[in-house]
Parts: C-alpha cells; sequence; structure tokens
C-alpha cells in the first residue's frame, strides 16, 4: 500500500481515498458502522412503536399523574394511595436509594474487615475468612435474601407474643426496642422548644472535631507528638451537646413504641423487609469487596510493610499507614463496579416484598396501568442514572487518592 | 406486514407483540397445544398434584378448551403466572389464554385491551385472621399487618376499604400465594386478605384450619374467568363457548356419566345442538361439529368440575352459592345455543 509517497505531494482529495486511503479508511468504517447501528435502533424503536399501536397501546406517559390506588409500606416522603403513580415510582426510587446507601456501607465495612483479617497470620481465622467469601459469592444473592428473610420470620418473636397482660416476649434495651418477626421497633426522637440549640451544639463539635483533627496531624508534623486523638474527638463529640441537652431542660425526648390493638404504634419501625435485604446485598457484596481488598493488599510490595516494621511501627499501624493507603488505588476501580452491582441487585427486593422502585414503578404500577414500556423505559433510566452518578462520584474519588506523580 | 422483532430486554418485557391480532387458533393448532396461563399453586384452582400434573377448577377449563380444539385434553402446556407478570405473558403472545382467578374490571379490559369471555367464578374478596386474634369483623382492623398479593385488584379494593372506613394498616405486599401463607402463618402479619375462595384453599391447606377465621366481610365483587387478547375475535369466541358448553351442559342435564349416550341423538333440539348432531355450531367457530362433547368429556360439566375441585366435599368445601346454575338462585347462565 502506497502510503508513504503520498505524504509528500498533497494530491487533491478523491472519493475513493475513503476506502483506499489508510488515513481515512478506519473514518470510513467508523461512520458507516455508526449509521448502521442508528438504523438497527431507529428500525426496533419504528418496530415496537407499530407493534405497540397494533394493540391499541400508543406510547404515553399520562398513567404517571393518574392515582395509584396502592399503599406504600416503607415511605420515605408523604404519600397516600390517593396521590399519583409517579409519585408511587418516587417513593420506590428513594427506597432503592436508601438500601444501596446502606448496603454499600455495611459492605465495605465487612469487604475491608474480613479482607484483612483473610490475610492474618492466625491459621483459623484466615480460614474462616476464606469459608466465608466462597460460601457467600458463590451463591446468588437472591437466595441469600430469601434466607435472610425466612431466618428473620421464622426466627424472631411474633408481635402477637408481645400482646396481652402476660406477654411472652419483652422489649430490649430498657423496654424501648421491640425486636419481632414483622419488624424492630425503635423509639423516635421528639424534638421539643430549645432543642434547636443543641442540635447547633452538636453540629458545631462535629465541625470542631474536623478542625482538631487537622490541627493534630499539623501538630505531629511538626514535631512528632502523638496526641490521643480518638478520646479526645469522642469527648468533643459528646460532652458540648451533652451539656446544652441538660442546660436547656431535656428539649429532646424519646418516643418509645408502645403496644396498640394489632402492632406497636410511635417510634420508628425497620421492616424486616429491609433488614434482610440490606444483610443480605451487605454479606455477598462484601464477600467480592473482601477479595477486592485482599488483591489490592497484596499488591503492595512486602517491602513496605517490612520497611514500617523496621521503623518500629506496629502491625495495626502499618495497615492503616502504609499498606492500605497505597492499597487503595487498586481497590477503588473494583469497589466501583460492586458498588454498582449491589445497587442493582436491589432490584430483587420484591422477593421479600420490600416497596423498590422495580416494586412499585416497575411492579404494581406497571400491572394496574399495563404500560409495560413506559413503565421499564423509565426504570431503566432511573437505575441508569443512579449507577452513572456512583461511578461519577467513584471515579472523581479514585482520581483523588492517585498516587500523585510530579 | 408482519415484522420480527429481536428486542433485547424489552422483548423480555414482554411487548414483542408479534402475534397479537394474528389467528390464535391457526397458532395453536400448528403448536399442537395450547399454552394456558394458570397460577402458581392455588389448591383446588390451579396446583400441581403429587404426580406433578396440574389439576383445578381453572386447570380443567385449559383442559376443556384443548379438547375442544385440539381434540386432547391433554395437549396443555401450563404456565404457572404470578399475579405480576400474567398479563404482560398473555399480551405478549406466550400464553393463548389466561385462566388464572383473574378479576374481570373495566380498566383491564377497556385499558389493559383483553377480552374476559364469561365468569367462571362469582368470588369476593374477604380477609382471614387467626382465632386467638380475637377479632369478628374487618372493621376492627384499624392498625393491623396485612398481607396481599401484589399486583392484584385485591391491593387496590385493600387500600379503599380501609380508606373509607377511615382506618390505617401496613400492607405487605408479597409475590405468590405461597409466600403470603407462609408469612402468614408464622406471624409476620395479621391478616391475609385475597379472593375468599382462595382463602378458603389456603386454609384447607394449613395443619390447623380450625384456628383460623375468614371474616364475614366481603369487599368488592370479584368476577373470574378465563381471558384472552383483543384483537382475535373467532379466538374470543371459541373459549368463551366452551366455558359456556360447560354451564349449558349442566343446565341440560348432559353429564359425564350421560355424554356418550346423549351424544347419539336426544329429543331436545337446544342439546344436539350443543353435542353436534344437530346443526353447524362448531363449524361455525371453526371447529369440529364434536367440539363440546370434547369439551365435556374431559371432567364433565361446570357442576362436576366444580364438585371435583373446590365443592363441598373436597377439603376447600365451597357452597355453590353465587356460582349455583341461574335456575337454582345463583348467578351462572349460559347463552342459549341456537
Amino acid at each position: 500500500m502506497a502510503m508513504a509517497d503520498q505524504a509528500g505531494n498533497q494530491p487533491a482529495f478523491r472519493l475513493s481515498m475513503l476506502i483506499y486511503d489508510s488515513r481515512y479508511r478506519s473514518l470510513t468504517i467508523q461512520a458507516v458502522a455508526l449509521m448502521l447501528f442508528m438504523l438497527a435502533v431507529a428500525w426496533l424503536l419504528s418496530n415496537a412503536a407499530s407493534n405497540l399501536a397494533a394493540l391499541g397501546k400508543p406510547l404515553g406517559f399520562g398513567f404517571l399523574s393518574q392515582p395509584a390506588g396502592y399503599d406504600i409500606n416503607q415511605r420515605l416522603i408523604e404519600y397516600n394511595n390517593q396521590m399519583s403513580h409517579g409519585r408511587a415510582a418516587l417513593v420506590g426510587i428513594l427506597n432503592t436509594l436508601l438500601v444501596a446507601v446502606l448496603g454499600c456501607i455495611t459492605a465495605t465495612a465487612i469487604g475491608i474487615i474480613v479482607g484483612v483479617l483473610r490475610l492474618s497470620s492466625n491459621w483459623i481465622i484466615s480460614r474462616l475468612m476464606t469459608v466465608y467469601i466462597e460460601t457467600v459469592r458463590n451463591v446468588p444473592v437472591l437466595l441469600w435474601i430469601i434466607l435472610t428473610n425466612a431466618l428473620l420470620i421464622e426466627s424472631l418473636p411474633k408481635i402477637a407474643s408481645f400482646r396481652g397482660k402476660d406477654p411472652a416476649s419483652d422489649l430490649i434495651l430498657w423496654d424501648s426496642v421491640a425486636v419481632t418477626n414483622s419488624g424492630t421497633f425503635i423509639p423516635s426522637p421528639v424534638f421539643g422548644g430549645g432543642s434547636g440549640i443543641v442540635i447547633a451544639m452538636f453540629v458545631l463539635s462535629l465541625i470542631a472535631i474536623v478542625f482538631f483533627g487537622r490541627w493534630a496531624k499539623a501538630r505531629q508534623a511538626a514535631t512528632g507528638a502523638i496526641l490521643p486523638t480518638f478520646w479526645i474527638k469522642l469527648a468533643i463529640f459528646i460532652i458540648p451537646a451533652l451539656l446544652f441537652f441538660f442546660i436547656m431542660g431535656r428539649p429532646v425526648t424519646l418516643e418509645y413504641p408502645e403496644m396498640a390493638r394489632f402492632r406497636f404504634e410511635g417510634g420508628y419501625v425497620i421492616r424486616n423487609s429491609l433488614i434482610s435485604l440490606w444483610l443480605a446485598l451487605s454479606l455477598y457484596t462484601g464477600a467480592f469487596i473482601a477479595e477486592a481488598v485482599r488483591a489490592g493488599i497484596q499488591a503492595v510490595s512486602q517491602g513496605q510493610s517490612e520497611a514500617a516494621f523496621a521503623l518500629g511501627l506496629r502491625p495495626n499501624k502499618t495497615m492503616s499507614l502504609i499498606v492500605l493507603p497505597q492499597a487503595l488505588r487498586v481497590i477503588i476501580p473494583p469497589l466501583i463496579s460492586q458498588y454498582l452491582n449491589l445497587t442493582k441487585n436491589s432490584s430483587l427486593a420484591i422477593a421479600v416484598g420490600y416497596m423498590d422502585v422495580t416494586g412499585t414503578l416497575g411492579g404494581i404500577t406497571l400491572n394496574q396501568t399495563g404500560r409495560e414500556m413506559e413503565s421499564l423505559m423509565i426504570l431503566m433510566a432511573c437505575y441508569l442514572s443512579i449507577s452513572i452518578t456512583v461511578s461519577v462520584f467513584m471515579n472523581w474519588y479514585n482520581e483523588s487518592i492517585k498516587m500523585k506523580e510530579r | 406486514m408482519k415484522k420480527t422483532i429481536i428486542f433485547g430486554a424489552m422483548a423480555v418485557a414482554g411487548m414483542a407483540a408479534v402475534s397479537a391480532s394474528a389467528a390464535t387458533l391457526d397458532d395453536v393448532k400448528a403448536k399442537g397445544e395450547l399454552a394456558c396461563g394458570v397460577n402458581t399453586g392455588v389448591v383446588g384452582f390451579a396446583a400441581p398434584d403429587a404426580s406433578g400434573k396440574w389439576v383445578g377448577f381453572d386447570v380443567d377449563v385449559c383442559r376443556a378448551v384443548a379438547a375442544a380444539v385440539l381434540g386432547d385434553s391433554n395437549a396443555v402446556k401450563y404456565v404457572p403466572l404470578t399475579s405480576k407478570n400474567r398479563f404482560t405473558a398473555l399480551a405478549s403472545g406466550e400464553i393463548d389464554m389466561l385462566a388464572r382467578n383473574t378479576t374481570w374490571t373495566f380498566s383491564r379490559d377497556v385499558d389493559l385491551k383483553f377480552t374476559f369471555v364469561g365468569v367462571n367464578y362469582y368470588d369476593g374478596q374477604a380477609f382471614m385472621v387467626p382465632k386467638a386474634l380475637g377479632v369478628t369483623s374487618a372493621k376492627e382492623l384499624d392498625g393491623a399487618t396485612v398481607c396481599i398479593q401484589t399486583g392484584t385488584t385485591t391491593e387496590l379494593n385493600l387500600a379503599d376499604f380501609f380508606r373509607s372506613n377511615g382506618m390505617s394498616y401496613e400492607p405487605v405486599p408479597l409475590d405468590t400465594n405461597a409466600e403470603n401463607q407462609k408469612n402468614y402463618l408464622a406471624g409476620a402479619c395479621d391478616v391475609y386478605t385475597t379472593d375468599a375462595s382462595a382463602l378458603a384453599s389456603s386454609r384447607a391447606t394449613f395443619e390447623n384450619p380450625d384456628d383460623h377465621v375468614i371474616l364475614p366481610e366481603i369487599v368488592s365483587k370479584e368476577p373470574l374467568g378465563p381471558l384472552v387478547r383483543h384483537g382475535d375475535n373467532q379466538w374470543g369466541d371459541i373459549v368463551r363457548w366452551t366455558l359456556n358448553a360447560l354451564i349449558a351442559a349442566e343446565e341440560l342435564g348432559v353429564t359425564s356419566a350421560n355424554l356418550a349416550e346423549m351424544s347419539n341423538g336426544t329429543n331436545s333440539p337446544e342439546i344436539n345442538r350443543l353435542l353436534g348432531t344437530e346443526g353447524s355450531l362448531g363449524e361455525m367457530l371453526g371447529l369440529s361439529a364434536d367440539w363440546a362433547k370434547n369439551a365435556l368429556a374431559v371432567s364433565g360439566n361446570y357442576g362436576e368440575i366444580f364438585e371435583t375441585h373446590i365443592g363441598e366435599s373436597t377439603a376447600i368445601g365451597l357452597a355453590r352459592g353465587l356460582n349455583a346454575q341461574w335456575i337454582n338462585g345463583g348467578l351462572i347462565y349460559s347463552p342459549p345455543f341456537r
């Protein structure tokens, strides 16, 4: 192929060069491929639209503003059955986000602990962690969700056993928490007059903790003296807020769950559907994260920890100051995809009756309105945007902890 | 113009409506079997027996249609469907008909585009509670936890009932009858609500049926019947008149015992038209002349099917009630075979 000699005296552009000239050929191929792809998509869309029209179901999103007519047990925002399908979908999205966020946090904690312990020099502990990882991640997550739910339902006491004069089961933690097989009832805070000041104080002490942490770090860098930061931070965390709590005359009180005719009223309820989904997703994803953590730690050269030991750092300091920060660079990318997996796996929620967006929009709304195409399109858009948001954020975080090469 | 669709996820969603308006009768004949959507397991209505064979009140409707169309009552592919995915399966053409305790409502008929060909069981929504709870009326259920099958009319009726009575409740939405029973028996919910017939069916399978009571209130009308897609009237007619043949046979006194004898010709012109010895009703449907005879040969007439699967002699023990023939004061009524 003659390309070297053409570079010298630029010949006029001819159409045949789109194919025969390697400078343009790849562009041509890409353009053609793109056009074919667009045509295929257009054909699929028009096909779906014409088939839907033939069925007498033209595409339309008007159903979202019609009253939903069904109730949802777990609502993070105001909702009743007279509100619209759109509102019900929003309740579902928030429920999805709730379980995804809770799940990601606990899965990360489990993953880091298990991943580190798997490398432990203690034979029993490391083998136990291996068994945990291999059993959990080699069984489909749906089974874990159903199993957790079944265990909760069958093993915890019924609400009925809390009823009556001499109930078979009692509330725990000074009569404040009821663990039952339909959910755990906990007290909720009631904010009386003056509680604003207590909360403001609490926020101030959180800010103070951040500043104290920075100051202690700078001081250590400058002088080498180490402060017992944990205990000082704990004191800042508790003491001012507690002080103002008593000064203001205890404005924040607790509302305890009280047995009504059928169930506990007052306080908050954490339903078993949420607990089992949360627990199963965390344990499952945690096992994968543990493997990522182990890989990350093993990717850090042995010399690093040997050097740290030589400097006299203890094993836990070595781990937290030397090994983990370097391992994070390896851990974060697989961690992102585990977070995405967890979020997507949360769509199995209906197996335990948790009303996530798949349950509301993709379940009841789809079923009651018969709008399969529209519901699924919105559903896909929801998961897509949640996933993209997560990965954009995590990529930004990955960028910020990357080794800075100067 | 008939396009084929390979539509990835969306096809899975069941919108690949290729065969929506094609002739279902030809499809069924070409396949040699009837794809019939049934419940995932409600004893008496549709559930696999100990040998894995599907039996029940709704199953017999499928079998009768298969016998009428194909001459073989076993040429049925049973597709167990949850309340949530049943309509998608029917709309997409995955099944040819749905006989799955499905309530005939305006929006399912008009908006979801399904043809309900008749009613094979007049039902109503009721509540079951453990006797130990000491509840005697559904009006006392303020604050109760209620197990429901998600994606049903039950779910909407429940919301309406509690709202109109100014009561609150905690819904526990679950996918199948089995899940609901498990949660209810474990005490994770105080109440199980669904159609009264399904409650009776569930209760019959409990270890101690007497510990549970079905409250007297019937809070809704639930006319249950088989349904097909809009747009294929011939197929709709076949399913409709097969069901009517079962009903008319009971009224006319045609039973599985005297079927062979009666199909040789009787003095009653209507029985003769029904069984194909007179007139050409089968031909008008596009079926053989003995279509109704084949349908009746499967498990007898409507009354016999009722008694075999859910009647008072069975563990489920449902009385005919509203489902008696109109001549006995019920609502079961077939238009004339003429």
